[in-house]
């Protein structure tokens, strides 16, 4: 719309901007001025039209104040600059040209109304907005309830519904609220629970630090803590719980509750304690089992300088024959009973005994004074074991031997502690078995070596571990080189060189000298051939080798076969063996035992009579066996190492040399060590010597080399 | 069933409100006594804050009218309180008739307020949510009905950010809304500053004070420290400035000195 310069619209216009700019600082709208004043435009004709009208209207001035209201002009200002706007402008700019007096006394009229206009607008608008925001506020209000609420219902139901114990108690410790979790954990009953006070339910376990964690968390120190506790329940039975304890604060943070969430644990404990139980006790006699045996041992061996320990190794004696003979079910009765008299005999603090196995039993003791006490706890043992045991209506004598260790603490493995007690109680069974043996190192050390060698000789013939040493026979009336015997020796990785005393007799006790003795035998006759093919055109006698035969080997059914054919593969004739057979395992022979050799010797092979002397040989007997050769123990021999000799060995030497001599055999002597003792033999009679004298036993090259100076001297 | 005796208490609003107040700065009447109250303590010291008000809703206006100008006509106003007059929603839909607009916040009044005034407007509806949580605000009903992320949003943060304290980290939660805008999307912003308030700062810490007072800290940022919030947008002329300089429709010297209090900005991403 275009406006005559200074006609009424551009007059109007003025106005509506002096009013605009009067107002707008007062204003607090988001408008820029000039949109500001365009909004004032309309409301400054509705001014200029009312001023000018015939009548006054009150109504139309009221409009314009409630309009201003609406434009955002909610400042008292806004009407008081309104107003001088209005009081000094309008006239000047809408009133041309009319009466003045008159327009002046309408423009103060439409004031008035446009005052109660706008106050009444400004009440109108501030009520509704007050209304609104109360309405906002108590909606706002519902919804925060509402929400509040369904949280608080999804609580409960955690709650009530939870597997683990809630509870929640002040912070002095009254118990507030509890949930049914928790209720049953205590055996059920509200008034058992609720309204009692925390600091009521100590128990005996309580580690002090629980009350301290406490302290701490209601004084507001501590947020949580996490403990293992005991209750009582009211019937006087324990509860065991994992209990985590929090700190509730209010929203100033204040601390305000302690919230106690707890998990039952009593069962689990229960499961804990039977699984340990059970995996720590014999399930037969409920005795400790060997796990719980080598705890308390190993314990009691590092309880360091000063303390001692006594052990006794129960082993019954003829317990596999009471199995065999009445059946498992009663040897396990048996064990049971003696388990339950083994019990009674250990009573006294520091004492235990466990079962290992089978019927095999251990008592510990480790009190003051231990070298007594484990004494008399053996004596208590073998005493509690002459009762006999009825089983099955039999009166079953039961006798056991006891090894029995004792020592301080510190110096052993539980393990070697417990093999020294097992060997030591071997040696009581050994001894005739009923009685307790007291465990000594060198004993053990034997033993202890026997065993390892038994373990060891199997692989040791694999292995190579054997080898031959020869020791020359030689011919006492010219000093010749006649033969040698083969003498085995084992080359332990760990011992080194043992002769043939120290593991024969186990050899023989194992079988293995079966094997051992063939290989012997094929290494020796191989050796004879090769000492043959080397003297051949020489003039001395072929030489001969000398075999020694275990009472083991004499019995084996392939004696006679195993040795032809070590002969035919070697190519050796049979005169070039001699078999050494001692009087010992003759002792007695049947003609059943006699054949092997019988058949050997016809064969050409010779067999000497080892270690003659030593039995209570039958010399009546001699004649029968189908032996060529004596050789003398070197006990008769002994004295004649000095000279004069014993008058009285040399009537034996002489008697036996004759008696040989008239039963056509041959006399060798064994351990001859000095030239007198060779003089003399030869003197008497004797064939061949072997010793010292002549030749340590020694590889097969030095009986070459000696049978080679031999032939040479 | 009884209520137990440790649960938390429901909204109180014998507590300030800072909605409320900023209500009140604008001549508004929806506010209880405890606002006005809180408005007045403050105003002891800073006598102009209802014009750093006033300027805040008038830059408000011309950026949304910039970005509809831009072509952009969904809206996101973070923090939009309790809608006196003048606001986004009115602006953008005078503006652009189908210009949709979801409104943020997290106090339950204002919430129901505004839910009240924007009863049958299928264009503009609000969500009771913390800027703290974008998720919440991203996936809320509201903006799955209304916007459309695939196409450009106008992210307003006016008046808001500085009641964000560091430790919430307030840089995240504008990445985490940025990260989740279309390319070309804007992002509105205002923030209290020390810089440019006509008092001297300890006057002007006399009204944080009285924020602190009523548990809602006022955060005064330097100019750098608000530009930071503006990483990975391209600054709109003229750029990071006090309100009244921020594309002006009239000049800026008319305007009351309070009015430039603090920063405004506008920025958009590639």
């Amino acid at each position: 719309m275009s406006a005559e310069p200074d006609g009424p619209e551009d007059r109007l216009r003025r106005f509506a901007t002096i009013w605009s700019r009067a107002v707008f600082p007062v204003t607090l709208t988001s408008l820029t001025r000039p949109e500001f004043e365009k909004q004032l435009l309309p409301l400054a004709r509705r001014l200029s039209r009312a001023l000018r009208a015939r009548t006054f209207d009150a109504a139309e001035g009221r409009a314009v104040g409630a309009a201003l209201v609406a434009a955002h002009c909610t400042d008292p200002d806004a009407l008081s600059r309104t107003l001088d706007c209005v009081d000094a402008y309008l006239v000047l700019y809408c009133g041309e040209g009319g009466d003045q007096e008159g327009l002046r006394a309408r423009s103060a009229r439409l004031q008035h109304a446009m005052a109660a206009g706008f106050a009444q607008a400004l009440r109108a608008r501030t009520l509704a907005e007050q209304e609104a925001i109360a309405q906002a506020a108590l909606r706002a209000q519902g919804v925060v309830a509402q929400a509040l609420h369904a949280s608080e219902a999804r609580f409960r139901a955690v709650f009530e519904g939870a597997a683990i114990g809630i509870g929640i108690a002040d912070l002095d410790g009254n118990v507030l609220e509890v949930n049914g979790a928790l209720l049953r954990m205590f055996g059920g009953g509200e008034h058992n629970v609720r309204g009692r006070n925390v600091r009521d339910w100590t128990h005996a376990d309580d580690s002090p630090h629980v009350w301290r964690l406490y302290e701490e968390l209601v004084r507001g120190e501590r947020e949580h803590y996490h403990v293992e506790k005991a209750f009582y329940r009211p019937d006087g039975t324990v509860l065991w719980t994992n209990l985590t304890v929090s700190l509730l604060r209010d929203a100033d943070g204040n601390p305000q509750y302690q919230l106690a969430l707890m998990e039952d644990t009593t069962e689990r404990r229960l499961l804990n304690l039977r699984l340990r139980y059970e995996a720590t006790h014999d399930a037969l006699t409920g005795l400790p089992n060997r796990t719980l045996f080598f705890e308390r041992l190993e314990k009691v061996l590092n309880a360091g300088p000063g303390h001692r320990f006594g052990l006794c190794y129960l082993d019954l004696d003829g317990f596999k024959t009471i199995n065999d003979s009445l059946g498992h079910a009663a040897g396990d009765r048996l064990l049971v009973e003696v388990a339950d008299r083994l019990q009674s005999c250990a009573t006294a603090p520091g004492e235990m005994v466990a079962r290992l196995g089978g019927d095999e039993f251990v008592a510990l003791t480790t009190g003051p004074d231990t070298r007594r006490e484990v004494d008399e706890l053996a004596s208590r043992i073998m005493n509690a074991l002459v009762a006999p045991i009825s089983i099955d209506g039999r009166e079953l004598t039961v006798r056991g031997s006891i090894g029995i260790v004792e020592g301080p603490a510190g110096e052993r493995s539980a393990a070697e502690v417990l093999r020294s007690a097992d060997i030591t109680m071997y040696r009581a069974k050994s001894a005739g078995g009923n009685r307790f043996e007291l465990a000594d190192a060198e004993a053990d050390a034997r033993a202890i070596t026997r065993h390892g060698l038994t373990t060891a000789l199997p692989t040791a013939l694999d292995r190579g571990e054997f080898f031959i040493e020869y020791q020359p026979l030689v011919h006492l009336g010219d000093g010749s080189v006649r033969g040698a015997e083969a003498l085995v020796r084992w080359l332990h990785p760990q011992h080194g060189v043992l002769g043939p005393d120290r593991f024969i007799p186990l050899a023989e006790h194992t079988g293995l000298i079966v094997p051992l003795g063939r290989w012997v035998l094929e290494q020796s006759v191989r050796q004879a051939k090769e000492w043959r093919e080397r003297h051949a055109g020489t003039a001395t006698a072929p030489l001969r080798i000398n075999v020694n035969l275990s009472p083991c080997q004499l019995t084996h059914p392939g004696l006679v076969q195993d040795t032809v054919d070590i002969l035919e593969t070697a190519g050796v004739d049979p005169d070039a063996l001699c078999l050494e057979v001692t009087e010992s395992a003759l002792i007695g022979a049947d003609d059943d035992l006699l054949k092997p050799l019988r058949r050997l010797a016809e064969m050409g092979v010779d067999i000497a009579l080892d270690d003659f002397g030593t039995g209570y040989s039958n010399l009546a007997n001699l004649r029968r066996l189908p032996v060529s050769v004596l050789k003398l123990d070197r006990s008769f021999t002994q004295s004649m190492q000095q000279f004069p000799a014993d008058p009285v060995d040399l009537k034996i030497v002489d008697g036996i040399v004759s008696l040989a001599h008239s039963l056509n055999l041959a006399v060798t002597v064994e351990g001859v060590e000095t030239g007198a003792q060779a003089e003399q033999l030869r003197i008497l009679g004797c064939d061949t010597a072997q010793g010292w004298y002549y030749a340590r036993p020694g590889p097969p090259e030095r009986l070459h080399e000696l049978a080679m100076a031999d032939t040479s001297g | 069933m009884e209520r137990p005796a440790w649960a938390p208490r429901s909204i109180d609003i014998s507590v300030p409100s800072v909605a409320r107040i900023y209500d009140f700065y604008l001549g508004g009447s929806h506010n209880f006594e405890v606002d006005r109250e809180a408005a007045r303590r403050a105003m002891e010291f800073m006598p102009g804050l209802p014009k750093i008000m006033q300027a805040n809703r008038a830059f408000m206006r011309r950026a949304v009218r910039h970005a509809v100008d831009q072509g952009i006509t969904q809206f996101l106003d973070i923090g939009s309180g309790i809608p006196t007059f003048g606001n986004v929603h009115e602006v953008a839909q005078a503006a652009s008739p189908g210009a949709r607009v979801v409104y943020v916040d997290r106090d339950p009044v204002a919430v129901a307020h505004s839910q009240a005034v924007l009863d049958g407007n299928a264009h503009a509806d609000v969500v009771a949510a913390d800027l703290l949580k974008p998720q919440d605000i991203l996936t809320s009903p509201q903006v799955e009905r209304l916007l459309d992320l695939d196409r450009p949003v106008a992210l307003l943060l006016v008046a808001i950010l500085h009641f964000v304290e560091d430790a919430d980290d307030p840089y995240g939660s504008v990445a985490q809304l940025s990260d989740a805008l279309a390319p070309g999307s804007m992002l509105v912003l205002t923030h209290a500053s020390y810089e440019g308030i006509p008092l001297p700062a300890e006057r002007a810490g006399g009204a944080v004070d009285v924020y602190k007072d009523i548990r809602n800290p006022l955060i005064m940022r330097s100019r750098d420290e608000i530009a930071r919030f503006f990483e990975g947008y391209d600054m709109v002329e003229p750029g990071l400035v006090p309100m009244p300089h921020w594309r002006p429709d009239t000049a800026p010297e008319d305007e009351d000195p309070y009015a430039f209090s603090g920063f405004a900005g506008v920025g958009r991403t590639a």
